[in-house]
């Protein structure tokens, strides 16, 4: 009833091509970027910006990063964490070697580093699919981590492989308080996410798309897998590195190569399989669900008041978040992204469905 | 309602407020960032079972003059992201958080700058960064009693000793095995000076974290290297592991000494007969001490107990978080009686307090902790304390000691290295090392 398309028309090409083709989409689009950044800077607390909304908005990037490999151009991968390392490693150096190298220019060098490590890595992907691909990426995983503690002039000689973030610095303002952190993590969260939606729209992520969907065909109608692979290794990377190095400037502070473990590579390749594969606000969904809700668990039981030893919440906690994962995929196994699509077109029809 | 009703409803309700008000003040709060679950929940819950239990029988004697303490537990599962957040959570609850102990490298470093923002002081027993001893580039952190660099030194004391005098490990071969990870990197600096000082021989030889259950190639070059003595530097299953290959490769169980994280009951009880007569470090000796009979008397007889198997009582872990435990309260007794008794005491007060620490021997045979724990005096340049440590031996059923006294480390070889790091920590962040006033 209220959110129908009914005497909304399309006059021109621009209109047709538009991201929300929806009045309504666009809103409240419109409405939660404008409250993402005007309102809740100044009121939400400092707990909620750089405990939960900084943290969730930096891995929601590293998410979208593995999404356009995975997702988009079907290449599984488990180096997430490992081109997030980099990132995070290169943007050190570039600012630590670079006296006065413009902080922004630092994390977009760390992208483009994280970028032509993933085309390295990117290269097994020319030869071997699905699962044995994966299994490769695994030694990207190993290499990285590996590299970082062995020359230890990546890490300024720190005797044990540690870096320490310096200061955020732009055109001479300082990011310290946790609402500016977050403005500058969600400014370059949101650039980036609509940079990306409009290149999955565009001819390289058609290309993107035709080779998940069959590799072998989409070289007949033209597209160079060789080319095309590797751009998405590259892409992929870049958002991987620049999620790296927002983990390590505006998030952590201090960070050891072993904080980019496997772990943190799986729970990203989770956050996509339960918001959604190949789909940019799944990315989102999916960060937001495997990030918060562990949090909003341990916060019910907090809250609950009943009397129950800390190691039951804690156990309970996780069976509960397990139970929900398995719940959700077999209720959509497409993702939580699918899942939210199907609500909208059948609100279009609502309240008198055909 | 009448305005009388209203008038006597106020007055009532300012009563009330004002009745309340000295109870609630008279609390002190400590934020746990435990983890019961994940990997590691056998430290986890040891380590923080044994600061609850201090905690309720500081509170059971009455508090701290009078001020009792209070606490809550957030689960972070060892994951730093989850640690950071559960700090965040809890630091302005209940008037604030009065100090935090996250027990976990990565937890750690996620906190170390924000700690000096919010003027709370972080806690690393036995781990984090062995330069933040610097109080002066580091002025919220304090890694009591000890830290890897001065194991590290302890460690190579004791092999000295045991050869009969330092001079003697001149030409003697030393393996350092280790975690392959921030937290075994950590003591090469120091291992370094050493072997350059007494001219021994010393061979790295690291295990990748991801494949700390299969050691069959590090432990074949270990047996062609016929080492004299192997340093285990390892974490987690990892130490099962090599106690067992070393069996298996003939490698004689005498010739290793393990670090304080390899030698826990966790550890040696998974190896069996293979551990028999292995020898670690450590800070917090086994043994039978009045306090955790006291523990045991006036909490786990009357259920109130945190641990849920109570053959626990008294492990590794469970005493370091009593001695954990100990430095807590005693570093709030210290703040109350500069910034006012019985009264609960701010972050900053908190941090004089850890920095004016002065646990000697009257002080622990008061508390019944004789031996428990080394005796130790802080300061602003010296926010470790002690550095000395022991070295104990798993007999097949518990720990028992084989130093008599407590090994001290070589202050003079570690300071160049402390103030080294720490400079360029302070030049990375932009800080004037300087100590702080108050």
């Amino acid at each position: 009833m209220f959110y129908r398309e009914a005497g909304q028309y399309k006059t021109s090409y621009a209109d047709d091509g538009q991201i929300f083709p929806i009045r309504q989409d666009r809103y409240a689009i419109a409405v939660l970027l404008l409250v993402a950044f005007v309102v809740v800077p100044f009121t939400a607390s400092a707990y909620l910006l750089s405990g939960i909304l900084i943290p969730c908005l930096i891995i929601s990037l590293a998410a979208l990063g593995l999404n356009i490999l995975t997702g988009y151009a079907g290449q599984l991968s488990l180096g997430t964490a490992a081109f997030m390392a980099v990132g995070a490693f290169a943007s050190y150096n570039f600012v630590l070697r670079i006296p006065g190298i413009p902080l922004l220019l630092a994390f977009a060098l760390a992208g483009m580093v994280a970028a032509f490590v993933g085309i390295i890595f990117g290269l097994p992907s020319l030869r071997v699919r699905g699962f044995y691909l994966a299994a490769s990426t695994l030694a990207t995983q190993f290499f990285i981590v590996w590299c970082l503690t062995k020359f230890s002039w990546l890490s300024n000689n720190s005797s044990s492989g540690i870096i320490t973030a310096q200061p955020m610095q732009i055109l001479g303002y300082t990011f310290s308080s946790p609402a500016s952190k977050y403005l500058l993590v969600l400014s370059i969260v949101a650039v980036m996410a609509l940079a990306l939606k409009n290149l999955v729209r565009s001819n390289t992520g058609r290309a993107w798309m035709a080779i998940r969907d069959m590799d072998m065909a989409a070289e007949v109608i033209g597209f160079p897998p060789m080319r095309t692979k590797l751009l998405a290794f590259a892409v992929s990377s870049f958002y991987c590195g620049v999620a790296g190095a927002l983990y390590a400037y505006a998030f952590l502070g201090t960070v050891e190569p072993d904080g980019f473990s496997l772990d943190l590579s799986f729970r990203v390749l989770f956050m996509i399989i339960i918001g959604g594969l190949g789909s940019i606000s799944g990315s989102f969904i999916g960060a937001g669900f495997v990030f918060l809700m562990p949090i909003a668990l341990n916060m019910f039981f907090g809250a609950t008041g009943i009397h129950m030893p800390e190691s039951v919440k804690s156990n309970l906690e996780q069976m509960i978040f397990g139970g929900l994962i398995i719940f959700f995929l077999i209720v959509e196994p497409h993702g939580l992204a699918r899942l939210w699509q199907i609500t909208k077109e059948k609100l279009r029809i609502w309240p008198f469905p055909h | 309602m009448n305005m009388r009703h209203t008038l006597a409803a106020t007055v009532a309700a300012a009563a009330l407020t004002a009745a309340a008000l000295p109870a609630q003040a008279q609390e002190q709060f400590i934020p746990l960032l435990s983890y019961r679950v994940g990997d590691y929940a056998a430290g986890g819950s040891g380590f923080y079972g044994g600061m609850i239990d201090y905690f309720n029988l500081t509170n059971a004697k009455g508090g701290i003059n009078g001020v009792k303490i209070t606490f809550e537990e957030c689960e972070t599962g060892y994951v730093p992201a989850r640690a950071v957040e559960c700090y965040e959570r809890l630091k302005k609850k209940n008037g604030g958080a009065t100090a935090v102990e996250p027990l976990g490298t990565g937890a750690a470093y996620g906190l170390l700058d924000r700690v000096a923002v919010d003027k709370i002081p972080l806690t690393t027993l036995g781990y984090g960064r062995a330069d933040s001893a610097d109080g002066k580039t580091f002025p919220y952190v304090f890694p009591l009693i000890t830290t890897y660099w001065s194991q590290a030194s302890a460690m190579i004391q004791y092999l000295g000793s045991k050869e009969g005098g330092m001079a003697k490990l001149k030409g003697k071969t030393i393996v350092h095995l280790y975690h392959d990870s921030a937290y075994g990197k950590e003591p090469i600096p120091v291992l370094d000076a050493y072997a350059a000082k007494e001219g021994f021989n010393l061979v790295k030889i690291p295990i990748p974290p991801a494949s700390g259950t299969e050691q069959g190639a590090q432990w074949a070059q270990i047996r062609q290297l016929k080492p004299d003595y192997v340093i285990l530097w390892g974490y987690g299953v990892m130490n099962t592991v090599a106690l067992k290959t070393a069996r298996k490769t003939g490698f004689p169980v005498t010739k290793i000494l393990g670090v304080w994280w390899a030698g826990s009951e966790e550890d040696v009880i998974p190896a069996g007969d293979a551990a028999n007569n292995y020898v670690t470090m450590t800070f917090t000796p086994s043994g039978n001490y009045p306090l955790v009979e006291e523990i045991r008397k006036t909490l786990y007889a009357k259920g109130r107990g945190n641990l849920e198997d109570k053959d626990r009582i008294g492990s590794v872990y469970h005493l370091r978080g009593l001695a954990a435990g100990i430095m807590y309260v005693e570093a709030m007794r210290n703040a109350q009686e500069k910034y006012g008794k019985g009264k609960p005491i701010t972050g900053e007060q908190m941090r004089w307090g850890f920095e004016n620490l002065n646990i000697d021997d009257a002080k622990l045979k008061a508390l019944g902790a004789t031996g428990m724990m080394p005796v130790m005096k802080t300061s602003c340049a010296d926010h470790e304390g002690s550095g000395a440590t022991k070295v104990q031996k798993w007999n097949g059923k518990k720990w028992e000691p084989v130093t008599k006294d407590w090994i001290q480390a070589e202050r003079d070889v570690l300071s160049k290295l402390i103030t080294d790091s720490s400079a360029k920590y302070a030049a990375d962040k932009k800080i004037t090392p300087a100590c702080a006033a108050g």
